[in-house]
């Protein structure tokens, strides 16, 4: 589990890699949440293009970061999932929260 | 309904055991020949009911989780993930999708996940006991050019 993070203006980006599960979602959102404190970006950019695995978790990761945005009015971008995480986030309906490539 | 293989095992209800788990039960899947996508499905259903025995199950002791996966006759994987812990009140209510008795960062999604990712799924509950997830999966046997 790990979360990379790099700043370009007003855009942040987290490089996320591993896999996300309830084991490890808990570290990352610590991470991606004092990184945005201290940023405070307009477009946060997360990256799950080092990412094998993803289960729900990784939904209630996605949707809680979403709504800290939000308040912030700051705009979330995904990018980078496989199969599988599309997978979950369709289900999930994320492409309505976000825009997804 | 011929049991061709089955496997089983018990462990703590912890939170580094999630990944053990689904590596597990994919591996005994992989007997079966499934694709990619097939073997993803498993593991995040898995990934999904054994997460569940871990947050909602035990709360106040460490509990175990019993696992048993079976193949049976014709490509089918059953798998079923049981707890002692203390069960669910309304299964119909904690199988609709976004419902979770936990705020913050669930999405009450486990359910629905292991719902479409599987072809069945039965819970079986009683508070104060435990709960039971069944899950089915049919592994469509594939053509291959050296048979
Ligand atoms: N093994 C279990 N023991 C007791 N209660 C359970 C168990 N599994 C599920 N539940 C109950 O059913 C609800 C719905 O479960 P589901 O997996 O769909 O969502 P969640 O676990 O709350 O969120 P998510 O899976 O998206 O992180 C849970 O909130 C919990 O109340
Ligand atoms: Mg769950």
């Amino acid at each position: 589990m790990a979360v990379e993070i790099t700043v370009k203006g007003e855009v942040m980006t987290a490089l996320l890699s591993g896999e996300i599960d309830h084991h490890s979602a808990a570290g990352m959102r610590e991470k991606i949440d004092s990184a945005i404190d201290s940023n405070m970006p307009s477009l946060l950019v997360l990256d799950f293009g080092g990412v094998s695995f993803m289960d729900s978790s990784g939904i209630g990761l996605v949707m809680g970061r979403y709504r800290t945005l939000q308040k912030l009015g700051a705009n979330l971008h995904i990018t980078g999932a496989s199969p599988q995480i599309e997978k979950v986030m369709k289900l999930a309906g994320m492409n309505r929260l976000a825009t997804i490539n | 309904m011929k049991i061709v293989n089955k496997f089983n095992m018990s462990l703590y209800a912890r939170s580094a055991n999630e990944g053990f788990a689904r590596s597990c039960i994919s591996a005994f899947a992989s007997q079966l020949d499934p694709t990619l996508e097939e073997l993803n499905d498993i593991k995040t259903a898995v990934s999904e009911a054994v997460t569940n025995c871990i947050v909602h199950a035990y709360k106040e002791k460490l509990g175990k989780i019993y696992i048993t996966a079976e193949i049976i006759e014709g490509g089918i994987l059953r798998i079923k993930i049981r707890d002692t812990g203390c069960g669910i009140e309304n299964i119909e209510l904690a199988l609709t999708p976004l419902y979770t008795t936990v705020g913050g960062e669930r999405a009450g999604l486990g359910f629905a996940v292991m719902q479409s990712f599987m072809d069945s799924i039965k819970v079986s509950s009683k508070v104060g006991k435990g709960t039971t997830v069944t899950m089915k999966k049919k592994i469509s046997p594939r053509i291959t050019v050296n048979g």
